[in-house]
């Protein structure tokens, strides 16, 4: 049955889906039980599915991911929620060091299928630490698979995919969206959903291939409709695996339209759209019209709330490069 | 005293630890402890000439894989010697259902685990990771990173609780090493707080060898290690690190409380690094050869050796045997190591993910591709 509802929402129901279908999956993490966490993604399933799989941890993030990898090598699927995107680095040695490489180190034997949950991004007009996008610091690292949602409809498919999955997902949420709706089909099975890590056309177009994932989707999706009011027929892509990145469907994208600008929250510096650029580079070359262009966050540490919005990429900078790339 | 205290033990540090053999070889038939816990063994002849075997049979395969290394065919050993008897006796204390996480030094509780000890010389050799799988041996791969594998142990234990595995002497139990530099690191503070909360059926097993590589004990902390444990509300006990049978029954008793349920406890095994902290490290920039005679004098095989002949439990034929034996196998383990093939190069892109990566596979067959196009070259 579809329903209409937010992307918090959506992901709470996928959550839920989630614990219903393996006993062995649990949810781990800081203010996750009563609370439901600060953004209420696990509200009420402590509740439901009783203290052992949904904890309250102590507030240690390493804690919570190294805890994780004994549970996965005693057989148990753990989903760990890291509170704000700033607070992940704690845990960065036990996912650098231990989660990303344990599969290879243990020459296949140890399968650690753990989801930890990241809410990323700006623009909730949050202290520091709240608002960072560190995906690339992720998607760098071998062994590790990154994704992140858009929508509540993806949302609530991609978080049952990645727990179902046997590979470490560091999973991206918009948090700036979490209270934008959509439809959802809560009775759809994960068997012939689409993809996981596959890119998707979330608006068809002719002259130019815009790029982004997670909250700039959106973003992406108005300066179309907005660039269409000059006559320009753009295609959006929502990348939603960030490693790997569907290459394919990307550079299916640039063939037919010659031209690909990447948007991102993210600092510029060597971020996702560095990696994107040189690959349709590389694959692409003969069929672009122009440069690949990024817009992104400036390389800086994240900005004070007042001034947050001039630092976020918004339509206005995707149309202005836009304009840019048809220039050249 | 705090809890866990003794004040027996000779040569023991300010504080006492519980010691049931001393350096001479005398036993001490029981320790009862400030808490009330009494430690003692009830061993066989034939038990105590099997601990002494094991003693051993782990220096002479650690003395084979030194000098494996100093020929070139290892790139790296981090030698146990000194550290036989807390290895041993910690090791041969789990009951066959208990999991060990071990740090890169515990070849010596790998083999009290009855595992084949070449198993993580393909590490040592760089011919893999040292992986195997830890489910199937009850013992974890090794871990490098300082503390990491005592937050991978809490889980585990964590996950014994929410077996139901617990609660009865069938019960499991987890067994967590690690080193005296370890205990600075957060994770393991976080293990220690992790555990107590969730009462997790665990011992922590801190073998103080009293030097981080160069740094003495008194860079990590200011008091006695042990005494952390009551920071974090559960017991902390120091042993005789050099005496295989403390070793073996205040390991037996935590494991055993912690699978009745009673929740984690911290065994700090006072013990001393007798070589470098690993082949490629130098302990005469850092430390005074004075100090390390005085250990010698506190060696866990002689005063097993020591017991034995004194209460004619062994005789020379023996303990000639044993040395004999242990040389038979460091000879065949020599021979084995030396045997082992180098991979493959393209093997590198194996396993990095459960059910491969298309782009992993496109990388390999570029690498492929690129070293076929050298073949019938003249180089």
């Amino acid at each position: 049955m579809a329903e209409t509802i937010t992307l918090g929402k959506a992901l709470n129901h996928g959550l839920r889906r989630s614990l219903e279908d393996d006993p062995k999956v649990v949810i781990m993490g800081e203010d996750v039980g009563k609370l439901g966490g600060v953004f209420r993604i696990t509200d009420g399933l402590q509740k439901d599915f009783g203290e052992d799989r949904v904890i309250d941890t102590p507030l240690a993030e390493s804690g919570i991911v190294g805890t994780a990898i004994g549970l996965a090598i005693r057989g148990y699927r753990p989903v760990c929620e890291i509170q704000f995107d700033g607070f992940v680095f704690p845990a960065y040695n036990q996912i650098v060091a231990q989660v990303a490489k344990m599969f290879y180190r243990s020459l296949g034997n140890v399968r650690l299928p753990i989801v930890i949950r990241i809410p990323f991004g700006g623009g909730i007009g949050a202290v520091e630490h709240h608002s960072e996008s560190p995906e690339a610091l992720f998607a760098h690292i071998p062994g590790l698979k990154v994704v992140t949602c858009a929508s509540p409809a993806d949302a609530y498919t991609m978080i049952r995919q990645a727990v179902a999955s046997d590979d470490p997902i560091v999973f991206f949420e918009p948090k700036r969206r979490y209270w934008e709706k959509g439809e959802v089909d809560l009775d759809a099975d994960l068997a012939g959903a689409f993809p996981l890590h596959q890119a998707r056309v979330v608006k068809a177009g002719t002259d130019a291939t815009i790029l982004a994932y997670g909250p700039m989707v959106r973003t992406a999706v108005e300066a179309a409709t907005a660039a269409a009011e000059d006559g320009r027929n753009l295609e959006v892509i929502d990348l939603r695996t960030l490693s790997p990145l569907d290459m394919t469907t990307v550079y299916a994208s640039v063939r037919r339209t010659g031209r690909a600008i990447v948007v991102h929250e993210a600092p510029g510096n060597l971020g996702l759209g560095s990696e994107l650029a040189a690959r349709i580079t590389e694959e692409c070359f003969y069929s672009l019209e122009a440069p690949v262009l990024r817009v992104t966050g400036y390389d800086i540490p994240y900005p004070a709330a007042r001034v947050e919005e001039e630092y976020l990429p918004d339509l206005d900078r995707v149309l202005d490069a836009v304009d840019r790339s048809f220039g050249w | 005293m705090a809890n866990g205290e003794s004040e027996v033990g000779a040569d023991a540090p300010a504080g006492g630890f519980v010691q049931l053999l001393t350096p001479d070889g005398e036993r001490v038939d029981s320790v009862t402890t400030a808490d009330g816990m009494t430690y003692s063994v009830d061993f066989t002849d034939d038990e105590y000439k099997e601990l002494y075997r094991d003693l051993v049979t782990v220096r002479r395969l650690d003395a084979e894989a030194t000098a494996l290394q100093r020929q070139g065919e290892l790139g790296i050993w981090a030698s146990l010697l000194g550290q036989e008897a807390a290895q041993v006796g910690s090791g041969r204390a789990l009951r066959k259902q208990d999991m060990a996480f071990p740090t890169y030094r515990e070849h010596g509780v790998l083999y009290t685990r009855g595992i084949d000890p070449i198993m993580p010389f393909g590490l040592f050799r760089g011919v893999d990771q040292g992986g195997w799988d830890p489910n199937e041996f009850k013992f974890n791969t090794y871990t490098i990173v300082i503390g990491s594998q005592t937050l991978h142990a809490t889980g585990y234990a964590m996950g014994i609780t929410m077996d139901g595995k617990i609660g009865n002497g069938d019960g499991e139990a987890v067994i967590a090493y690690f080193g005296d530099g370890a205990t600075s690191q957060g994770d393991v503070n976080e293990a220690f707080v992790w555990s107590g909360v969730f009462n997790a059926p665990i011992v922590f097993f801190c073998q103080n060898n009293q030097y981080a590589i160069s740094e003495p004990l008194e860079r990590q902390t200011r008091i006695p290690l042990y005494r952390r444990a009551a920071g974090y509300g559960f017991p902390g006990i120091r042993i005789d690190g050099n005496d295989v049978l403390a070793s073996y029954a205040v390991t037996r008793a935590a494991l055993d409380q912690a699978r009745n349920g009673q929740g984690p406890s911290l065994i700090e095994a006072y013990t001393y690094r007798m070589g470098a902290h690993t082949s490629s490290d130098d302990p005469t920039r850092y430390r005074i050869a004075s100090e390390v005679e005085s250990w010698k004098a506190k060696d866990p095989i002689l005063r097993m050796k020591s017991f034995l002949t004194k209460q004619q439990i062994a005789d020379d034929a023996f303990l000639g045997e044993v040395d004999e034996t242990a040389k038979t196998l460091a000879l065949d383990l020599r021979e084995r190591v030396l045997a082992m093939p180098d991979p493959q190069p393209v093997t590198m892109f194996d396993n990095v993910y459960p059910h491969g990566s298309p782009e992993i596979d496109a990388q390999r067959a570029e690498f492929e591709r690129y070293h076929a196009s050298f073949e019938g070259s003249a180089n």
